[in-house]
């Protein structure tokens, strides 16, 4: 094992600095250089791209991923505290109901986000319904806006934050709730002062496995957003397509790596335990 | 508990929250009217996007991309994760777990701007072999946790005696690990199978003319607005991605 370890790990090893360590190295770099005239890069070596981000412009932008982010988290929480619960307290049909959460989840998330297109555009199916039901007139606006985006992102990372609620809930002594039925304590009261504080774990890890990717989202509010609700994510891919200020989209790029990794540690600090 | 048939009704609205609007998008897949209102039951649309040979073809690239991207990262993945398994190597795996974390489009524009310093030297282009080795690249990581995660239930003594009985090292690792991980390893090939199937941002930058993806050409046809055509496909690769799911979780409870 030991003289085979290193043999085992050399692949992987070159496969992680070559394409994915090197490459972040490269946006590193030209995140300090120049944008040329054409589109290119070139020196001299300058702070201007990272400057350039306290812009109102993308300030805006900034605030907007964090509060498009944020609620998100708050809802896929919220909505799946629940359901959680519901399943640790399934008995034998516990896997099911987990393998229900999880199998929209394997299916694309690009076809999930079109079947939200499909149902909430102007002649899409819940305005048609309303329609024929006579309840609107005209189509109600529930496609491109911050709205639907929050939507898209729910429905895309719900199944992130059902499985470590789970798992805390599924590990939780379930005689301390005996104990505060038996000390008077109403089901709604044992529920704010035991379940969910003793789930806190659960609730970190799920609020930070929605909150990440959403705040790096590209592809809902491309399409669910219809590019009225700009997130950081489109913000970066305007630059290295449209724009072709390849410097500027690398500084937003390692902003939006520091904030990832900064939360990613505060995280990891409270728990102590890594994924690997 | 008093609280069950509440919770229970709240389940099922959230079930069919995850589960309707795949519902419906394929059932409306199979509907004869171009517009969102029922008319019949028609193939139509099925056939409809078996003849755009755009559709086959992109289909096609993204079956090679995904089959060699995950035959590739399942065995670098698989001995990864072997060789981290008695003794982890912090380095190797936060960059793992760093590459799991950062944004698809962080990944995908700074693969870019690597391909393009790259090309500086190198006569080449954007084309099937650098989206490979994208997917390559992002699905390893996926690989390496779910193989550690059945090697932790593996009893690392067996390993031991085989040695003692005289198996070499590779021996031990063939013959009595790799047999007991097996079930990880297919449900690891399956989930980075999914992984590149399904990706749309980091392909869709550093791909070339000739290797247009299934998810690059729904996404276009999507931007444009919504097509029965589309549902169909959605249709196709809902079932076909469960199908696998389930066959995955029937492995790894194996």
């Amino acid at each position: 094992m030991n003289r085979l370890r290193a043999w085992f790990l050399a692949p992987t090893w070159t496969v992680v600095i070559t394409l994915f360590l090197a490459p972040l190295a490269i946006i590193l770099g030209y995140s300090f250089l120049t944008r040329g005239v054409y589109g290119g890069i070139t020196s001299p070596w300058t702070l201007e791209s990272y400057q350039r981000l306290v812009d109102p412009i993308y300030l805006a932008i900034l605030w907007r991923s964090f509060w498009v982010a944020g609620a998100s988290t708050a809802l896929c929480l919220l909505l799946g505290f629940p359901l959680a619960l519901f399943i640790s307290r399934a008995g034998r049909h516990k896997n099911f109901y987990l393998g229900l959460v999880m199998l929209p989840f394997w299916t694309s998330f690009l076809v999930r986000t079109y079947a939200w297109m499909f149902l909430l555009r102007d002649t899409g199916l819940l305005n048609t319904l309303l329609q024929k039901l006579g309840v609107i007139h005209s189509p109600l606006p529930l496609l491109y806006n911050d709205g639907a985006v929050i939507l898209g992102l729910v429905y895309g990372y719900l199944p992130f934050t059902v499985l470590p609620l789970y798992a805390t809930l599924e590990r939780l002594d379930r005689t301390l709730l005996e104990a505060a039925a038996d000390l008077g304590a109403k089901p709604w009261a044992a529920l704010a002062r035991v379940t969910i504080p003793l789930s806190a774990p659960g609730i970190r890890a799920g609020a930070i496995l929605v909150f990440i990717p959403c705040l790096g989202a590209y592809l809902t509010p491309d399409l669910l957003g219809g590019g009225k609700s700009v997130m950081i994510g489109n913000l970066i891919q305007n630059q290295f397509t449209t724009a072709r200020d390849w410097p500027f989209g690398s500084a937003v790029s390692l902003v939006l790596m520091a904030i990832v990794m900064v939360l990613l540690f505060a995280i990891a600090r409270g728990e102590g335990e890594s994924l690997l | 508990m008093k609280r069950t048939p509440a919770l229970a009704i709240y389940a099922v609205g959230a079930f069919l929250f995850l589960h309707l609007p795949l519902l419906i998008l394929s059932i409306f897949s199979f509907n004869s009217s171009r517009f969102t209102v029922w008319q019949g039951f028609s193939l139509r649309w099925y056939a409809a996007a078996i003849k755009d040979t755009q559709l086959t073809e992109s289909a096609v690239n993204s079956l090679i991309i995904a089959t060699v991207a995950t035959l590739v990262s399942t065995v670098l993945g698989t001995l990864c994760a072997y060789g981290l398994w008695k003794r982890t190597s912090r380095p190797l795996a936060g960059s793992l777990y760093l590459s799991l974390v950062t944004p698809e489009i962080v990944t995908g524009i700074s693969l870019l701007a690597f391909y393009q310093w790259i090309f500086r030297f190198l006569r080449v282009q954007l084309g099937m072999h650098t989206v490979i080795l994208a997917h390559i690249s992002f699905s390893i990581a996926y690989v390496v946790i779910v193989v550690i995660a059945r090697l932790r239930t593996v009893d690392a003594t067996l390993e031991e005696a085989a040695l003692d009985l005289g198996a070499n090292e590779w021996q031990a690792f063939r013959y009595v690990t790799l047999p007991a991980i097996l079930p990880g390893v297919v449900a690891a090939a399956l989930l980075a199978f999914t992984v590149s199937f399904d990706d749309y941002v980091i392909t869709s930058l550093v791909a070339g003319v000739d290797s247009e993806t299934l998810p690059m050409v729904i996404y276009a046809i999507a931007r444009r607005g919504v097509n029965p055509v589309v549902n169909a496909i959605s249709a196709l690769i809902v079932i076909g991605f469960g199908s696998l799911v389930v066959i995955s979780e029937r492995l790894r409870s194996a």
